[in-house]
């Protein structure tokens, strides 16, 4: 993969620039920021599923949610057990990729639609199971007075902290993504989503190679959970209702599917159009819904095509040389 | 023990009659475009604001005569209104992939919901009945009036639905669209109008379980539509999707199961799962019938030709 430097350049100097005008910024643009860059995480994480393999998950709050309770229920007063942060990021993910294995063996035998309603299904029990074990979650009061997280002996705090945390994790999971998509398995995820059939007809094992993409987008969701816990320092059901998860189906079809940059350009339309209407008050969520329809109306396949994934744009950067690389 | 098991029994056959109007809704628009129309439970929602506003402008609370009045305007109303969301954000996407028409359906959702809000105002509104009150002795279980009329209003509106797709012309108009759009515009249908009427009936009928629901349980919140409107999904998909005694006979047993295992389940668990996850034995109920019967109970079997799942999103 001989990808050039200029186009590594390019992917290592945009971030560079978040990190260094954030400290110029006020703290509210900067918690948009932060809430910008943990739901392209999670938009990138679900595409594996919705946008690589063709599976509509309708419940991708379940995972969400297991990565903030594992940071909730394993650094605060709650148990008294005070985990550091990282052992925590990799118990958590590692709990909610568990979940998505769980979740994917029974569905693999679904489709379309029905995916879809039963994952969604699968959200909604996760929730009403925190919401009623009281005895673990605290139930709908949720855990307050959790850990700051400590890392590297730094106290994340202020949002500025947490971009610290956020900008360099989303370009692991952006290159990660990215490479899934370019290797043998990214290939086998999309043989799955043009025609299941003759996916298995070449010899693709689908069902493991839906399972593992279940498990991967799970983990990146579980991760999620664990820095929205960390950046909120509080925990309830309330945050993870259905319509959390349709925001991050939101976020990548807004942005384009199976497409890192999409994930990332629909999350900042869909975090920022509620901001920007702040001003409306209660008219607030109604504007939301009518410019939500007017942008899948106008762009019905998504703001950025497929095509112009970080893959073009490193050819790009290499000089318009086409056809070097082989991730398409 | 009979009379407890008869009294739940009629409970659930309530629940059940509301759940299955409001699945037909459901399954008629899913049977034609293959699109889940999240708004659907948020017209159900709208029907029941309607009525109320109908109810205090013509002044006819607690009379079953005035319910009539204002169940056929809540009906057309609403009607109009599932055919004026069809035609805005539907009809354009129907060439696109079928993710974009179901976020579509979200947003409207999420307008409809407001919108009610805005109306409505953010707090439960207490809602007049509709329903005669009084109740009968029925072998040691009670039976209200209310339950009776909810009963026989919905059985009334599904056998009226079920004569007017099989008997009348624009029914046949209706099938042949479902079966296959462009064949049937080969011998002079125009889809469109029959879309248009799929989509007039479904919310009518849903508006009407808003106001029967709301009327029985005497409060109306603009939220009520959502957890309503996943069960009454999951009761279409429950009979089969597409089908309309599939979606009544879904309705019924979703209520059944969701009122026996909410009475039962905290005796038979030992108080380990109580009436507070009752909103979950719809979806797991929902799950295991899918592993078993991935076309639901009435659902034809779907062959790999018939469902356009091959490039679904």
């Amino acid at each position: 993969m001989n990808t050039s430097w200029r186009g590594a350049l390019a992917l290592l100097v945009i971030p560079a620039m978040v990190l260094l005008i954030g400290q110029f910024l006020p703290t509210y643009p900067l918690r948009i920021l932060d809430t910008i860059l943990l739901y392209a995480i999670l938009g990138m994480g679900l595409n594996i599923v919705v946008g690589y393999a063709g599976l509509l998950d309708l419940g991708y709050v379940a995972f969400y949610a297991i990565g903030a309770y594992a940071w909730a229920l394993l650094a605060s007063g709650q148990f008294g057990i005070h985990l550091p942060f990282w052992l925590v990021l990799i118990i958590g993910s590692g709990i909610a990729g568990f979940a998505g294995i769980l979740l994917g063996i029974p569905v693999l035998r679904l489709r379309g639609d029905y995916l879809a309603i039963v994952t969604l299904g699968f959200g909604e029990i996760i929730r009403v199971l925190m919401n009623n074990l009281d005895g673990l979650t605290n139930g709908p009061q949720g855990i307050s007075r959790i850990d700051a997280a400590h890392i590297f002996g730094f106290t994340l705090e202020t949002p500025y902290d947490f971009l610290w945390l956020l900008v360099p994790l989303m370009m692991v999971v952006f290159l990660f993504v990215w490479r899934i998509q370019a290797s043998a398995l990214g290939t086998a995820l999309s043989a799955v989503r043009e025609d299941q059939d003759a996916a298995r007809g070449c010899g693709i094992d689908t069902t493991r190679v839906k399972l593992v993409a279940f498990c991967t987008s799970a983990m990146i969701g579980g991760a999620g959970g664990v820095i929205f816990a960390a950046m909120q320092r509080f925990v309830s059901p309330e945050s993870f209702t259905f319509w959390e998860s349709l925001i991050i189906v939101l976020v990548i079809v807004v942005g384009g599917l199976g497409n890192p940059f999409g994930a990332l350009l629909g999350a900042t339309l869909l975090i920022l159009i509620p901001e920007m209407l702040r001003a409306y008050a209660d008219y607030r969520l109604l504007l939301y819904g009518i410019a939500l329809v007017i942008i899948i109306l106008a762009r019905p396949h998504g703001l950025i095509s497929r095509r112009y994934g970080p893959s073009w744009l490193m050819r790009k950067c290499a000089g318009g040389r086409g056809g070097d690389n082989a991730a398409v | 023990m009979g009379a407890l098991i008869l009294q739940q029994t009629i409970n659930a056959l309530t629940v059940g009659s509301i759940y299955a109007l409001i699945a037909l809704g459901y399954t008629m628009v899913y049977g034609v475009l293959r699109l889940i129309n999240f708004a659907h439970s948020e017209l159900f929602t709208a029907g029941a604001f309607i009525g109320l506003a109908l109810s205090g402008a013509l002044g006819v609370a607690g009379h079953p005569m005035g319910g009539i009045l204002v169940g056929l305007i809540t009906f057309v109303v609403i009607g109009l209104a599932g055919v004026s969301v069809e035609i805005v954000a539907y009809r354009p996407l129907r060439r696109t992939s079928r993710l974009a028409p179901m976020l579509s359906a979200l947003g409207m959702a999420v307008v409809i919901q407001n919108a009610v809000m805005l109306i409505g105002g953010r707090r439960p509104l207490i809602y007049p009945s509709f329903l005669p009150s009084g109740v009968i002795e029925l072998f040691g279980a009670i039976v209200s009036y209310k339950q009776i009329t909810i009963f026989a209003v919905a059985v009334v509106l599904m056998i009226g639905l079920e004569l007017f797709v099989n008997r009348t012309n624009l029914g046949v108009r209706i099938r042949a669209v479902a079966e296959n759009a462009e064949t049937a515009s080969l011998v002079g249908i125009n889809p469109n109008t029959a879309i248009s009427l799929i989509f007039f009936i479904g919310p009518g009928l849903g508006a009407v379980a808003g106001v029967l629901y709301s009327s029985f349980y005497g409060v109306a919140t603009f939220t009520m539509g959502f957890v309503i409107g996943m069960k009454a999904f999951t009761a279409a998909i429950l009979g089969g999707i597409g089908s309309i005694p599939g979606a009544v006979l879904g309705g019924f047993l979703l209520g059944i199961i969701e009122t026996f295992a909410t009475a039962w389940m905290p005796v038979l668990t030992g108080g380990l799962i109580g009436t507070e996850y009752r909103d979950i034995f719809a979806f797991s109920v929902l799950v295991l019938i899918l592993l078993f019967r991935p076309a639901g109970l009435l659902g034809e079997h779907i062959s790999e030709e018939t469902m356009v799942y091959k490039s679904d999103f």
